[in-house]
């Protein structure tokens, strides 16, 4: 059976993405992507440093992936617009993850301003994937603002808390027919599994595999995990029963 | 409503009575919960959670692996001149030092730039001492320009200024400050202050929330310990540090733990802080504000930092000078005080890849 993700008409080949902050070295990182097969990795950045002779994140990233810059570090939309123009200026293409964080405390995203910086980049050509707080009508706004697909957290970004907003998160797979990438606070393989088994498109992780002891394992568990939840939506697994059958049903008389 | 109203309503309050009342079920309770209020962040700072180190070090462990990954960010300071008008009672820099003064030219201040870049720094900090006739803002305004060329991030550590004239810094490409409120204690604060324009407290305690309102990106304060009661300082820093988190949320808010060392002048400090009380002022801090930055300087030993990293600590200098002029020509000036970390950028960075951690060198570029 098919099952491709397509995101901005661009066939897509691993439904796990990375992100790559965090790592205890670059090495790790790239060890980690490798054992991750994910095919669009996200870069800060802040952190690029094309001037550097030894530290540049960018000469660890294999070829054929699809770096998508995030704007981390902007506070408002005109510093995830002036991010993204500096980020394609660099060369790192046009695939943008909008984060716009005015919250240092919680570090949750600013919708209102991550869709106005989304109306603006995705007329300017970009590939907008923006990261924000599951609403369903916030997410109706940032469709019609022309993102590529939607990125909602599934707990506070770092938690390693799991799905926390599953229920807003079904809303949305249900009702936005753009792919859905839950984004933020997965924490464990079995958490990405049940994203995906719930009907999520992707799950994008970073601090869980950063923070493990030994990232490039935790990378192909979260390969693994999302490959399975993936074929266990697809292969529509059988209704969850609150008790079990009685033997004298009820209404057993009217048989 | 300013941070001194909130120091102010804490006057009354029996620290000593407090810390020594603490029991083992009051550490225990702070750290078996997610946020930690103000009694439990001083049931941390306070002498009976010593016994508990290890499981405040292992939460610690867990938050910062949370919350920033298993890297640190890197700096370098510059300091561009040591005039100074004020007689800060443990300052090498002091008035009355009998030392020799200077300022960078803008020749001396490339040279110092070019070899500081050579080591791979990206956020350099740059310092003066507080003398607004030899190194006025328009100087420092003028270096900032300099420096740019050479670095992505520039932070200031200089004499507290007025909201626009952060405005023109930051408009110049100043993306952060440091700022040491030194004591928190307004009495004792005079004492170690007897004259020069630091001496006004108000105007330094809200010199920081000034730089959030001209909207600094970085703001980071501290309490210079050794000067009074370590945990009381530490407490303040850290409420200090939540108000600012609090009113301006976009802002990335960062405590350093400056631990009082020799200088020139040779103060003595008043209270000695043993490693293991150090090591409990950090750990306190973490967990009281997970997502602080926490900055450890070269103050403090090569190996002993070492071993603070994966602890607490978010951010570290390395290869320090402290005297002016020093990255090109070593040992012409005073430093501004002992640096106990002489280890090389490089070394720093292969320290910190040894614990299992990447030396971060560019965090932030202008936009």
């Amino acid at each position: 059976m098919e099952d491709t993700l397509i995101i901005a008409g661009h066939k897509i080949n691993s439904r796990f993405l990375l992100g790559t902050g965090k790592f205890s070295s670059n090495e790790i990182m790239k060890e980690s992507i490798k054992n991750s097969e994910t095919h669009i990795l996200t870069v800060a950045l802040r952190r690029i440093d094309m001037d550097s002779k030894d530290e540049n994140i960018m000469d660890y990233i294999p070829d054929n992936r699809i770096v998508m810059t995030n704007t981390s570090g902007a506070r408002n939309s005109d510093e995830a617009i002036r991010i993204a123009r500096l980020a394609r200026q660099l060369g790192c293409g046009d695939w943008i993850k909008i984060e716009v964080i005015s919250d240092n405390k919680y570090l949750l995203p600013d919708n209102a301003e991550t869709i106005k910086a989304t109306e603006i980049l995705a007329k300017e050509g970009f590939i907008v994937m923006p990261y924000f707080n599951p609403d369903l009508a916030d997410a109706a706004r940032l469709r019609d603002a022309g993102a590529a697909s939607i990125m909602p957290l599934g707990a506070p970004i770092g938690t390693n808390k799991g799905l926390c907003a599953k229920e807003m998160i079904r809303i949305l797979i249900e009702e936005i027919e753009l792919p859905v990438i839950v984004d933020a606070g997965i924490g464990r393989p079995s958490q990405a599994a049940e994203a995906m088994e719930l009907g999520a498109d992707a799950v994008l992780v970073n601090t869980a595999v950063a923070g493990a002891d030994n990232p490039p394992l935790m990378a192909k568990a979260f390969s693994l995990a999302v490959k399975a939840g993936r074929c266990s939506y697809l292969s529509g697994p059988g209704a969850v029963k609150e008790t079990a059958q009685a033997s004298s049903p009820l209404t057993g008389f009217l048989r | 409503m300013s941070f001194y109203d909130i120091g102010k309503s804490h006057a009354q309050f029996d620290f000593d009575g407090f810390f020594k009342e603490v029991k083992d079920k009051d550490v225990f309770r702070a750290l078996s919960k997610e946020t930690l209020d103000e009694k439990d962040f001083l049931a941390l700072l306070s002498g009976k959670a010593q016994g508990h180190i290890e499981a405040m070090a292992k939460k610690s462990h867990e938050v910062i692996l949370k919350n920033f990954g298993k890297v640190v960010y890197l700096y370098s300071p510059l300091y561009l001149g040591n005039f100074c008008d004020n007689e800060c009672v443990y300052c090498g820099f002091k008035n009355g030092n009998d030392i020799a003064r200077k300022k960078l030219t803008f020749d001396e201040l490339r040279k110092e730039a070019e070899i500081i870049a050579e080591t791979g720094i990206r956020h350099i900090l740059i310092l003066t001492g507080e003398s607004r006739g030899e190194t006025p803002v328009s100087y420092i305004k003028d270096s900032v320009s300099i420096l740019k060329k050479y670095f992505t991030s520039i932070s200031i550590e200089v004499y507290s200024m007025s909201i626009e004239e952060y405005s023109i810094l930051i408009a110049a490409g100043v993306d952060g400050i440091a700022l040491y409120q030194e004591t928190y204690d307004e009495n004792l604060y005079k004492a170690v202050h007897p004259k020069g324009p630091k001496r006004n407290y108000l105007y330094r305690l809200d010199a920081p929330e000034r730089a959030c309102a001209a909207g600094m990106r970085s703001v980071s304060i501290g309490a210079l310990l050794g000067l009074s009661d370590f945990k009381k300082e530490t407490f303040f820093s850290g409420l200090h540090a939540a108000y600012l988190q609090n009113k301006y949320p976009g802002i990335e808010i960062s405590v350093s733990l400056p631990r009082l060392c020799p200088q020139a002048g040779g103060f003595s400090p008043k209270s000695k802080i043993a490693d293991a009380d150090f090591v409990r002022m950090m750990l306190a801090l973490r967990l009281f504000l997970p997502r602080v930055g926490i900055n450890i300087s070269t103050r403090e030993k090569n190996d002993f930092r070492k071993n603070l990293i994966g602890l607490g600590v978010t951010r570290m200098s390395a290869g320090s000078q402290t005297e002016v002029g020093g990255y090109s020509s070593p040992k012409e000036s005073e430093g501004q005080f002992f640096t106990a970390d002489k280890s090389s950028v490089k070394e720093v960075k292969e320290m910190i890849y040894a614990k299992g951690y990447q030396p971060i060198m560019k965090d932030w570029q202008e936009i």
